[in-house]
């Protein structure tokens, strides 16, 4: 697992512009002091002003996301408006300041033995996978990239990757069915060529996690959890692995699969009203 | 302005409460400008108990209006696993130790302390008899007198300031405050974590793990600051206020309602190096005003 250390504390960024995507909004803000990340890692990110104050009073701690895309002194974050966090960070315009902290946790690790890699997201989980797929890239490395939503307005997320197959669960766009489907199809026959990467819904995960075990092919899942540090502090984003219970954000939030009994137990711990 | 605090020489009056802040995952994450920034002027540990705890099942968090509900049932690597693992790490800290120690009977607090009563590295040990996460943990601080019989219990087994964290979630805190003084504690710390509870929306069950859990963050200031306010009158050992401190000037209250230390908590989360910024501006504060 590859790890980048954050600068020690929080800083702001200047937000330099909001792009929409369907259901989803790519924040970009400038990072100049903030060391490049390794893909899979995440921030926590809070609005510097106006945070709190929403839904319920609230947000109060700041949320966690993995980074979409990484340039030299800016950051991208890939949100969807499903919380009262998530509502303000998706209103963010240019001009706005985030409050941010990071890079955190550990990141993917390269294929081994030369396996190609497969790359399997769902919804707002394509983030990571998306600078997962530029730095395998540019290591000269292609990747399979296989992508699940909703429905037509989530699928617009995938123009955020390059060549995706895409599965929707009502057809309107691609596989009509789970992107699970479609990876069994590449498994087939294949097994000790591919190293699966996936992030995505907790149902995804486990199927990700179920399929990959049964045809023993390696997986690295970015899983997610309710998290209100993202640096060890608050010991409550912890998932039951085979080794007992371990804190996401500072031994995740990339697992190998085979270090999990369930992916579903693994993610319970965040609610979208906390979001 | 440094601080003595029961003759340990601090840089100034800003600490961190005992589980809001991992300095070793914290290491991890930010490396060593950790140590060349560090945020408080003592490092209070997370609570160490006789045996290894897993700790509550997940979901243990749940975010509240100014702060958040956490179900996180004390786990940690047992006396063993820390004095191996851990102790030898958090001796290099650039700031004095303060182990925070919890046993479900004075027997076990007696070992707990016993075992660090000798160990240079430890400059003060905390006392936790007011966890409100694990079921037992409420009934030694939520009583005067069986406060009073466990600092009795473990007064004699250690040269070291000893500090009593009260819980809120008391009857009489004062008294209890008082019967800690009376059998010998050095200090006392307050507040920990107000009991409380949330449900899932969609079933109506608790969320947590640990079905309640206890309340921090700027929710809980003005209940910590009246608590403070009221012990500062029952005693007269130093006080450890904390609860909800987010800025120098929350500290400063604390401080004019009689604690002599600061702890911040929660903001942490929000900020790791807010300890820095409430030192700071606490100090200005204080400059120019008198406690």
């Amino acid at each position: 697992m590859t790890r980048t250390t954050a600068p020690f504390g929080r800083r702001r960024a200047a937000v330099t512009a909001r792009e929409e995507h369907g259901a989803y909004v790519v924040i970009r803000c400038e990072d100049r002091t903030g060391p490049a990340p390794a893909p899979g890692q995440f921030y926590m990110l809070a609005a510097a002003e106006r945070w709190g104050g929403g839904e319920g009073e609230r947000p109060f701690l700041p949320r966690a996301f993995s980074v979409l895309r990484a340039r030299a002194g800016e950051l991208r974050f890939l949100i969807e408006d499903v919380g009262p966090g998530t509502k303000r960070l998706s209103e963010l315009s240019a001009g706005e300041r985030l409050a941010v902290v990071g890079p955190l946790g550990n990141g993917f690790a390269p294929p081994r033995e030369d396996r190609k890699p497969i790359l399997v997201g769902g919804g707002v989980g394509i983030a990571p996978l998306a600078i997962w797929q530029d730095e395998l890239r540019a290591g000269g490395t292609e990747s399979r990239v296989l992508l699940g939503f909703r429905d037509e307005w989530h699928a617009h997320g995938a123009a955020l990757l390059v060549d995706p197959t895409v599965a929707t669960d009502d057809g309107s766009v691609g596989h009509h069915g789970l992107v699970t489907e479609l990876l069994e199809d590449e498994l087939d026959g294949r097994a000790d060529e591919i190293e699966v990467y996936a992030c995505g819904p907790p149902p995804m995960l486990e199927a990700v996690r179920e399929l990959c075990g049964r045809h023993q092919v390696p997986a690295q899942l970015a899983l997610e959890s309710g998290m209100a540090c993202g640096f060890g502090a608050c010991f409550g984003c912890v998932v039951p692995t085979v080794d007992g219970y371990v804190r996401l954000c500072v031994d995740g939030p990339v697992l190998e699969a085979s270090r999990l009994e369930s992916a579903l137990a693994a993610t319970i711990g965040a609610h979208p009203s906390q979001h | 302005m440094s601080v003595d605090f029961c003759g340990i020489e601090l840089a100034h009056p800003v600490i961190n409460g005992s589980g809001t802040f991992d300095a070793i995952a914290a290491h991890r994450a930010f490396g060593d400008e950790l140590l060349e920034r560090f945020p408080f002027a003592a490092f209070v540990s997370k609570t160490v108990t006789l045996e290894p705890r897993q700790g509550n099942p997940p979901p243990r968090l749940w975010e509240v209006p100014g702060g958040l509900i956490n179900s996180i049932g004390l786990p940690n690597k047992g006396l063993r696993g820390y004095l191996e693992h851990d102790l030898p790490w958090l001796a290099g800290l650039p700031v004095p130790l303060i182990v925070n120690v919890m046993g479900f009977s004075r027997d076990e607090v007696a070992e707990l302390v016993d075992a660090f009563a000798e160990r240079a590295e430890v400059s003060a040990l905390e006392l936790n008899v007011s966890c409100p996460n694990v079921e037992t943990g409420l009934v030694m601080g939520a009583d005067p007198d069986e406060t009073a019989r466990l600092v009795d219990r473990v007064r004699s087994l250690t040269d070291k300031p000893l500090i009593v964290k009260l819980t809120p979630n008391a009857t009489d805190v004062p008294a209890v405050a008082r019967a800690a003084e009376r059998a010998g504690a050095d200090a006392v710390s307050l507040i920990n974590t107000l009991k409380g509870m949330a449900l899932d929306p969609r079933t109506g069950a608790p969320w947590l793990g640990g079905v309640t859990g206890g309340v921090s963050g700027a929710a809980v200031r003005a209940v910590a600051l009246a608590q403070v306010h009221a012990v500062a009158q029952a005693v007269d050992i130093p006080i450890i206020g904390m609860g909800g401190v987010q800025a120098g000037r929350d500290a400063l209250d604390l401080m004019r309602a009689g604690a002599a230390l600061v702890a911040v908590g929660t903001e942490s989360f929000r900020d790791p190096a807010v300890g820095l910024r409430v030192a700071s501006e606490l100090m200005e504060l204080l400059a120019k005003t008198a406690v």
